[in-house]
């Protein structure tokens, strides 16, 4: 439907612009008919061609243009007419073919090829990366497990000497200890024997201060035995 | 130049090769075209991934992105046993991609153009299916046309349908791609002629003469859109008709 509507239009349109140009039509209407090399289509033409202009400038536009258009072409509208079927077919069935053996044989396994090597080594990357990859993290846990390991070992080591030095410190102190001890129950001792002296002089002194009070209060000297008895008597009283 | 919108179809014969029985097999524009769009096709692709280095440059990331493009529409479509069908899909696709870039281009010739073109690659593929289809699963292929779960009072008709459906592909394969091209390059080329004309009148004619020349812009954007859509559509029916042959089963 559209297709005819077209060929209408042309062929008015023919019609018109051999009207409004009857010169150049003519003269490029023979020219291209003397150039055309098959002399089949030649002899079919020349009849036409050399008035081309006059009879259609005389009809109405339309049909009878139309006419004149396929007369001037010889078997009608080209894309029906058999006469040129038969080598349309030939070179369509030589060059589909020659096509076609190209592409499967080798242009197609060609392009496939570089597609396919692409795509292999875009998933050899990946395979790679992803090696890499449990490679840096088998890495990284390693290393903290190693600095793991050395903080647990450092700790280890600062923990047996601190253990060490304080028990170097205890060993000291208990050493020290003992000795200040036995400096301490020495000096104790001869303070005891010290005390000891001076309280077994308190009786003679006891005994020598009571002779001259009473000497001095009475006039004449106590008999030596009672003083030291008298003595005695107060000091058993006073350390009962 | 010719003034003719159709004379960008023409076929123009250059060598005739030989003639059996009133049948020429000549040397055509349209054989060279197909013979430089193959020639392009591969001295592109090959000279884009000459480094074949690991991280691609531009062209080598194009031919890359095309491979990886069309082996997924054939793993979607037809499965991972569609694969042996990858060549053959990638090469349709190729093909008629820049047959249709090239044809956009000024005084080029558009081999998708031709029903007789477009009509032997739908074949192509049609008889793979078929072929294949036959060769791998036997009379099982012919599961194809009988869908599972349907009352039997309604199996002739769906078989019906089916076949006509399975018929009527390459015809609808081949025509769509032929009448987008031509008829997107017979617009191009009747707005080519309204500038050309116009611009002949004189000054207001090529005030005029604008319009139309902003349409061909448009419409140029237009069929490169068209020219890589039905590249794009032609192989993803391909893979989808190729599934059938690969997995009969409904």
């Amino acid at each position: 439907m559209n297709k005819t509507w077209k060929l209408a239009a042309a062929a008015v349109l023919w019609g018109t612009a051999t009207l409004a140009i009857p010169a150049t039509a003519s003269s490029l209407e023979s020219s291209s008919a003397s150039g055309r090399p098959a002399p089949m289509v030649v002899a079919q033409n020349t009849a036409p061609a050399t008035t081309p202009h006059e009879p259609t400038g005389a009809h109405a536009p339309g049909e009878p243009a139309h006419g004149a258009a396929g007369e001037a072409h010889g078997g009608g509208f080209p894309p029906f007419n058999p006469a040129n079927f038969a080598s349309q077919l030939v070179w369509l069935i030589i060059t589909f073919g020659a096509l076609y053996f190209l592409m499967s044989r080798v242009t197609l396994p060609r392009i496939g090829r570089i597609l396919e090597e692409r795509h292999d080594r875009i998933a050899k990357d990946l395979e790679e990366a992803r090696l890499r990859q449990a490679e840096s993290e088998a890495a990284q846990q390693a290393y903290e497990k190693a600095l793991t390991e050395a903080r647990n070992k450092a700790n280890a080591i600062a923990g047996e000497a601190r253990n060490r030095l304080n028990a170097e410190t205890d060993a000291n102190r208990k050493a020290l200890e003992t000795s200040l001890n036995a400096k301490l129950a020495d000096a104790e001792k001869s303070i005891a024997a010290t005390k000891a002296t001076a309280l077994s002089h308190v009786r003679g002194i006891a005994v020598d201060t009571t002779s001259a009070i009473v000497s001095t209060l009475v006039g004449a000297g106590a008999p030596q035995q009672d003083v030291e008895a008298a003595v005695d008597a107060a000091l058993a009283s006073k350390s009962a | 130049m010719n003034i003719d919108p159709i004379h960008q179809f023409e076929v123009q014969r250059y060598v005739e090769l030989l003639k059996l029985s009133g049948v020429s097999v000549s040397f055509t524009n349209s054989a060279a075209f197909m013979v430089g769009i193959v020639a392009l096709i591969f001295f592109f692709l090959t000279y884009a991934t000459r480094g074949r280095t690991l991280v691609p440059g531009r062209m080598q990331s194009v031919a890359e992105m095309g491979y990886e493009f069309i082996a997924k529409m054939v793993r979607d479509s037809a499965g991972t046993q569609g694969m042996v069908f990858f060549p053959l899909v990638f090469s349709l696709f190729v093909f008629v991609f820049v047959a249709n870039v090239i044809g956009i281009v000024p005084y080029t010739f558009t081999v998708t153009a031709h029903i007789i073109v477009t009509a032997a690659l739908a074949l192509l593929v049609i008889l793979t299916v078929v072929i294949y289809g036959f060769y791998k699963h036997g009379m099982h292929f012919l599961h194809l046309f009988v869908p599972s779960g349907v009352p039997a009072f309604l199996l002739p008709f769906v078989v019906l349908i089916e076949v006509v459906s399975f018929l009527s592909r390459p015809i609808s394969l081949s025509l769509r791609l032929f009448a987008n091209m031509l008829a997107g390059h017979i617009a191009l080329k009747v707005f080519a002629f309204f500038v050309v004309g116009l611009g002949s009148v004189g000054a207001l004619g090529w005030l005029g003469a604008t319009l139309p020349f902003f349409m061909i812009v448009a419409l140029t954007a237009l069929e490169l859109l068209v020219a890589i859509l039905q590249a794009y559509v032609f192989a993803v029916l391909t893979s989808i008709y190729l599934n059938d042959a690969v997995h009969p089963g409904h």
